[in-house]
């Protein structure tokens, strides 16, 4: 029997603000696992702490709401404890690009083959819209008391420079294409990073859904001119596989750079690095303990009748006196 | 004179990387293999090349579990340690130096603190002597100390064998050279050290054969020369138990991997590293019956929030999972700690304090964490806390640790400290049939299956809720740091919160009604006894065997150990100490947290404190002698103890 959509969807009442871009993330995530068809219950979404981060609650699958700041850390654990689950992690930029930037760095460097969606608003929105680390320098959003005197980070570049293996950005409101990109991240096998624009209604009035629609960037006939546009729609080959050639590798990196940088009136979206070249952190676990995924740490039975299976002897035996 | 037998205490110093441990290793491994019981205590800097370190040893034909005041043998072979350590070692003893070096004065040793040749050089500076180790030996040799010079360059550089190898590969023999020579002032058969060497340096004959040749010339001339018996000897004893040499990062990995624990998430501290890199290095073992092997996951994460994180989210998965770390890695633990006890999920923190506060002493013993490790974390939660006396409980608790958070679904912290992640004992194997493995209310697949519906928060009777784990069929649910319903999801409501609170509060009670006593606190000695000292952690030994000394000289004290410092059994506490005239609280901290806790909870205070707070463990000897102090009428109400080096 085939998972409706209502299948991933809780009994929860979310409590977002009206026209809040997490309700299409939200939606995009569900459909995605619809389209993938998972078990719920092979499903766990972790989040930090945020506006964003409330979303594992709204989901039918296991919900693991952490710390402002430490989703990747919970989420890599449990996944290191056992790699057959399917974890996808979600939070805000503050959560993700401030609190969290050490873990959002150190968990590229392993290539665990998980997804992490970051809700970028530019702002703080749980705490009333605070600059986050996302939002750029001079600009002053609604409840700024001065313009913000620090500069923007860049999610993409991070990501790339950390090891992300699978780089990608959406819009809230294009669902259809952020629902292909979250299930082309939960099927990539290795590191996976969704970056998703999400205009903060309440307290972003720089970044707005007007905005990114280009509503102040008429045609001569009157109609908006979108500031975001699809990667697709330009033949981007965001692929690199062991087949690439080293030169062509390069060049690949100089255009994910590149688009990557492009921000203003062209904001690209779509998948920008899909890396196929780097094992998992998974794999190379496995390369070292045969039976990590058949009896995954979280799984292994340790006790017989309630006494240990661990044979110490020969721990013993190495520091035996003789 | 008296000849002793198999009783010392002998000390190794000299520059940090010289191969101070190799010398202290080999003396213990000859030591141990002749039967003996042997207790390590090493001491050493934040540093990794060129400051002085040290590592004592004591010998018995019983087992001994702590540190002396009162050296017999102080053997060395370079001129710093000779000067720091002379004035240790107790009449009749034994000084082995490097002749060579006699005349090196104080100014010559950039490490040897201002402090120090200052307080030294006072002595000499009265009695008109230069400040040179010369000086230093002579004091000694008028406290009756025997001096036993030893040419090493000279015997390594006359030996036909050796004369041809570089002075670089040489000069690291002078450490196997002065375990020789201790040896050989023990009349301890050769043979031993011998068979030591064979054991360092397995599968490496070429040096083997220099080291054992360095060892027998060494061996051989301190012999000849110095003919006159010294006052202790020791003998081999026959023994065919099965004994380990091994420290407290071990026992505890060692009890980690018995538990099943299956992934420990950590970031380098001293003194925690040693036991992560212990089990990483036996990530895969073997199983009791035979077929498929066991593994520990070991994850170094790039700080403490992330290694606390890392494990609790392993646990949430149901794997059995832990973290080790210090003071400084445990600040930064603080906030996951509290998620971890208001989502009732199991997590174990082994904690090993060293001194504090901010980077403190980092390589020296400190019990000051207490009061910390029962607080850390804004709110309230229950945590359990477990406080280890020696290397055997080590094991053991290291062992009971995941029962009790998988029997309470909280924290558990696992206290311990620099002294016992290294110190360094011989034991007969451990068992670990001995404590069962309870995993508390998780349910199976099958039972998770079969539910029709499911609350990860139910309120139940006892307040543990039964648990699935993420990936089970039937048992999806939801975990969040606010306050709950039972289903998981964010709450406000007052009246749940005081449901939960109570919830979460009320499985304490209950782990004090069903922990058994002896996991709680022990009582050692006399119950009846007239003085009780009271103490917890790794001064167990120094408390133990100055508790025979006193009472084989008619004192009536007893000891009580405190174990489980959360939850606190009160009760048990206030009848005991209700019963005794006199208490001694005995800690390495300034304020006396223990005695502060008993305090809070029974209301009674301590009548004495012996307080230590300069990084060196507290000495058998200080404890006999401050508590004699303390009974003589002597002694302040707080007693400061200095001993070290
Ligand atoms: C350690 C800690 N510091 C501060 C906070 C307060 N806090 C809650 S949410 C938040 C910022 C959330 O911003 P973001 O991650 O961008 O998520 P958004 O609300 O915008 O979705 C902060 C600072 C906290 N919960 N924990
Ligand atoms: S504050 Fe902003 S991000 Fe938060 S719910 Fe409201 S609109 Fe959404
Ligand atoms: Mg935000």
């Amino acid at each position: 029997m085939a998972y409706s959509i209502q299948d991933y969807k809780s009994d929860v009442h979310s409590n977002w603000c009206p026209g809040c871009g997490d309700f299409g993330i939200l939606n995009a995530v569900q459909m995605s696992l619809m389209d993938m068809q998972l078990d719920p219950h092979r499903v766990a979404v972790f989040s930090g702490v945020g506006c964003a981060a409330k979303t594992p609650h709204y989901i039918q699958t296991y919900g693991v709401h952490t710390l402002h700041g430490r989703v990747l850390p919970f989420a890599t654990g449990a996944k290191l404890a056992n790699p057959n689950l399917n974890i996808i992690a979600v939070g805000g930029d503050g959560d993700g690009m401030g609190i969290g930037a050490g873990h959002f760095v150190g968990t590229g460097r392993m290539n665990l083959d998980l997804t992490y969606v970051l809700f970028n608003n530019g702002v703080y929105g749980l705490t009333k819209g605070q600059a986050s680390p996302t939002l750029e320098l001079g600009q002053q959003t609604k409840s700024l008391p001065q313009p913000n005197s620090s500069g923007a980070v860049n999610p993409l570049l991070l990501a790339f420079a950390s090891g992300y293996s699978f780089i990608a950005r959406g819009y809230a409101y294009n669902i259809p294409q952020l629902k292909g990109l979250i299930r082309d991240a939960i099927e990539h096998p290795g590191l996976s990073f969704v970056e998703v624009l999400q205009p903060c209604p309440t307290y972003n009035n720089i970044n707005t859904r007007e905005w990114y629609g280009g509503a102040d960037r008429k045609d001569a006939e009157g109609t908006a001119r979108p500031r975001v546009y699809n990667l697709e729609d330009q033949d981007h080959d965001p692929l690199i596989s062991s087949e690439t050639a080293t030169e062509s590798r390069h060049a690949k990196v100089g255009v994910f750079i590149e688009k990557a940088l492009e921000w203003g009136d062209a904001i690209p979206t779509g998948i920008f690095l899909r890396n196929l070249t780097q094992n998992t952190y998974e794999e190379r676990i496995g390369e070292r303990i045969d039976t990590y995924r058949s009896e995954p740490p979280a799984r292994r039975q340790i006790e017989n009748n309630q006494q240990s299976v661990a044979d110490l002897e020969p721990l013993f035996e190495e520091l035996r006196v003789f | 004179m008296e000849l002793i037998i198999n009783h010392l205490a002998w000390r190794i110093g000299g520059a940090q990387g010289s191969g101070v441990d190799s010398a202290a290793n080999l003396f213990a491994s000859a030591m141990a293999s002749g039967g003996l019981h042997v207790f390590g205590n090493r001491e050493f800097y934040s540093n990794i090349m060129g400051e002085h370190s040290y590592f004592e040893l004591r010998v018995s034909d019983h087992p001994v579990a702590c540190p002396t005041t009162r050296l017999n043998v102080l053997t060395t072979f370079d001129a710093e340690t000779a000067i720091r350590h002379s004035n240790e070692i107790a009449d009749g003893g034994a000084l082995i130096y490097d002749i060579k070096l006699i005349d090196t004065p104080f100014e010559k040793i950039p490490n040897l603190e201002r402090r120090v040749q200052q307080d030294l050089g006072k002595v000499l500076d009265e009695k008109g002597l230069p400040r040179t180790m010369n000086s230093m030996l002579q004091l000694a040799e008028q406290r009756g100390i025997t001096l036993y010079p030893v040419p090493y360059e000279d015997l390594l550089k006359t030996d036909e064998m050796l004369q041809k190898l570089p002075y670089a590969t040489l000069k690291k023999m002078v450490n196997t050279m002065s375990a020789a020579a201790s040896a050989a002032l023990l009349d301890y058969d050769l043979k031993f050290i011998n068979q030591g060497l064979e054991e360092t340096f397995s599968g490496k004959q070429k040096v083997i054969e220099l080291n054992i040749r360095a060892a027998e010339i060494t061996y051989d001339y301190f012999k000849k020369t110095f003919t006159k018996p010294f006052s202790r000897k020791i003998e081999p004893i026959e023994s065919n138990e099965k004994r380990l040499y091994v420290n407290g990062n071990q026992a505890v990995g060692m009890g980690k991997i018995a538990a099943g624990c299956s992934v420990q998430a950590y970031y380098p501290i001293s003194p925690a590293t040693d036991e992560s890199t212990y089990l990483e290095g036996h990530e895969s073992f073997p199983l009791k019956n035979g077929d498929g092997k066991g593994s520990i996951l070991v994850l170094q994460t790039g700080d403490e929030i992330a290694a606390i994180c890392s494990a609790i989210g392993a646990g949430l998965s149901g794997a059995r999972a832990a973290t080790s770390t210090s003071g400084p890695g445990f600040s930064l633990m603080a906030e996951a700690l509290g998620w971890a006890g208001i989502n009732e999920t199991p997590v174990v923190v082994t904690l090993y304090q060293r001194g504090g506060p901010s980077t403190g002493l980092p390589t020296r013993s400190e019990q000051g964490d207490l009061r910390f490790a029962l607080h850390a974390g804004h709110g309230e939660f229950p945590r359990l806390l477990v406080a280890s006396g020696d290397l055997e409980e080590s094991f053991y608790d290291a062992m009971r640790v995941f029962n009790y958070a998988e029997r309470y679904q909280t924290p558990v912290i696992h206290l311990l400290d620099k002294g016992l992640a290294t110190y360094k004992r011989t034991f007969p194997y451990f068992d670990s049939n001995r404590i069962k493995i309870e995993r508390g209310a998780l349910l199976s697949d099958e039972e998770a299956a079969k539910l029709e519906s499911y609350d990860r928060f139910a309120y139940t009777d006892s307040n543990i809720s039964p648990r699935t784990v993420l990936g089970q069929a039937g048992g999806v649910s939801w975990y969040t740091g606010d306050e709950s319903t039972e289903d998981g999801h964010i709450t406000e409501d007052p009246i749940d919160r005081i449901l939960m609170m109570e919830k979460r509060a009320n499985k304490l009670v209950s782990a004090l009604q069903e922990i058994p006593e002896d996991e709680q606190f022990i009582l050692h000695g006399d119950p009846n006894a007239t003085t009780t000292i009271v103490g917890w952690g790794s001064t167990k030994g120094s408390i133990l065997e100055a508790l025979g000394r006193l009472n084989n000289a008619d004192h009536s004290v007893n000891f009580l150990q405190g174990r489980l410092m959360s939850p606190f059994p009160a009760a048990a506490f206030s009848t005991i100490l209700e019963k005794a005239e006199h208490l001694i609280g005995i800690e390495e901290n300034y304020s006396g947290q223990f005695a502060q806790l008993i305090r809070e909870h029974t209301g009674i205070a301590m009548d004495y404190f012996i307080s230590k707070y300069n990084g060196r463990p507290i000495t058998v000897d200080e404890v006999e002698e401050s508590v004699l102090e303390i009974m003589g009428g002597q002694a302040p109400q707080k007693v400061v103890l200095h001993h070290g080096i």
